[in-house]
């Protein structure tokens, strides 16, 4: 268990879902607080859920108000940086450039990239913290 | 939970939106044996250093004893640069146009790494600006910072007058010379070990102030405000 745990996490970094900012969650993990990586990662995605419903509806409402994408998205990216969710920030930037030049069809379909990376973050991480409390 | 903090520990007041960074720093501070307050915004920061006056609000961050309605030391305020309503900058302002509050150290962090931010911020009276996220090492640099004005206070509260002792710097001068408080990491060392002579000796030196032109005269802006009850009069909660 502990090794499937640990080869799991050890993929996300290699496959780079995940950064050098996940380890300072980690470090940051002890006894007094077992659970803190998680309660984050949990956190992060509550969060986020209304970032991400905010860009859907600003993305609908004519003319695009790019300002106010750019601001929604910088928020949600400053989040992503906090955990070190690597591929969805570099998506999170994309989109940021494309909502620099003005390009809708650009900006619709990279926050489609940016939730996919979203979710199949949010799937693996869950895999891994399962694995890691049956490890204990 | 509540937490009676000791007189060894110092207080942080960390101030952000983003509900996952204050997690973070109050993490990182904790970890540094701080005692945290977190706070969602800079007005809500205001209210708790007291500015408004000696109204205690109850946040959804920090719930306060409502039978103390003396102000809370705080050694230090840690702030984000962007924030809606009033950014970091604007609390910083605020902070050093306080003459209650101007003595606590501020520390900015951003996500953005913009060298004219930087700057004004510095200019201002940040004592430093961290790029986020913020790791342990950032936090190591903040200790010093609070200790120097916890010591500045201390003499203060002591009551000996600078007159009296500037004639006795002259020798002490010297080794104390290097008290130069601009918060370079390479001068830490340095002053806490004058920090550690100075109780020592309980002799003033407030030399530590006027080669630093950063910040505000020290001497004009007492106030017996200053001695603030200490922290462990109070309860406070954080998450």
């Amino acid at each position: 268990m502990e090794r499937q745990a640990a080869y799991l996490r050890n993929a996300l970094f290699d496959q780079g879902y995940l950064d050098e900012q996940f380890l300072q969650l980690e470090d940051l993990q002890d006894q007094a607080n077992p659970h803190f990586v998680e309660e984050v990662v949990k956190l992060f995605y509550t969060d986020s859920v209304r970032l991400i419903q905010s860009i859907e509806l600003t993305l609908k409402n004519t003319p695009r108000d790019f300002e106010k994408l750019d601001k929604i998205m910088h928020q949600f990216k400053g989040s992503t940086t906090s955990i070190g969710a690597k591929k969805v920030k570099k998506e999170c930037t994309q989109f940021q450039e494309y909502c620099n030049v003005g390009n809708v069809e650009g900006c619709i379909r990279e926050f489609q990239e940016v939730k996919q990376e979203h979710a199949a973050l949010k799937r693996k991480l869950e895999n891994y913290f399962q694995l890691a409390r049956e490890a204990r | 939970m509540g937490m009676a903090a000791t007189d060894d520990q110092f207080h942080v007041l960390a101030v952000d939106d983003s509900v996952i960074d204050r997690k973070l720093i109050e993490r990182l501070l904790k970890t540094s044996s701080f005692q945290v307050t977190t706070v969602d915004s800079g007005s809500k920061a205001l209210e708790f250093l007291g500015w408004h006056g000696n109204e205690i609000n109850m946040f959804s961050e920090a719930s306060i004893s409502p039978n103390n309605h003396q102000e809370v030391e705080v050694n230090l305020v840690i702030t984000d640069y962007c924030m809606p309503g009033m950014t970091g900058y604007d609390l910083l302002r605020k902070i050093k146009e306080s003459a209650l509050l101007r003595d606590i150290p501020v520390v900015i962090m951003s996500s953005e790494n913009v060298p004219s931010r930087i700057t004004r911020c510095l200019e201002e009276g940040a004592e430093e600006f961290f790029l986020k996220p913020m790791k342990l090492s950032d936090v190591n640099k903040l200790r010093p910072h609070m200790m120097r004005t916890k010591l500045k206070n201390d003499i203060i509260e002591n009551g000996k007058p600078e007159n009296e002792e500037k004639q006795e710097n002259g020798e002490e001068k010297q080794e104390n010379g290097e008290i130069i408080t601009t918060g370079e990491a390479d001068s830490e060392m340095q002053q806490f070990q004058t920090a550690q002579s100075l109780q020592q000796q309980t002799s003033q030196n407030n030399n530590n102030n006027n080669d630093n032109n950063k910040r505000k005269s020290m001497e004009e802006g007492l106030s017996p405000d200053r001695t603030r009850p200490r922290y462990s009069d109070l309860t406070v909660m954080s998450n």
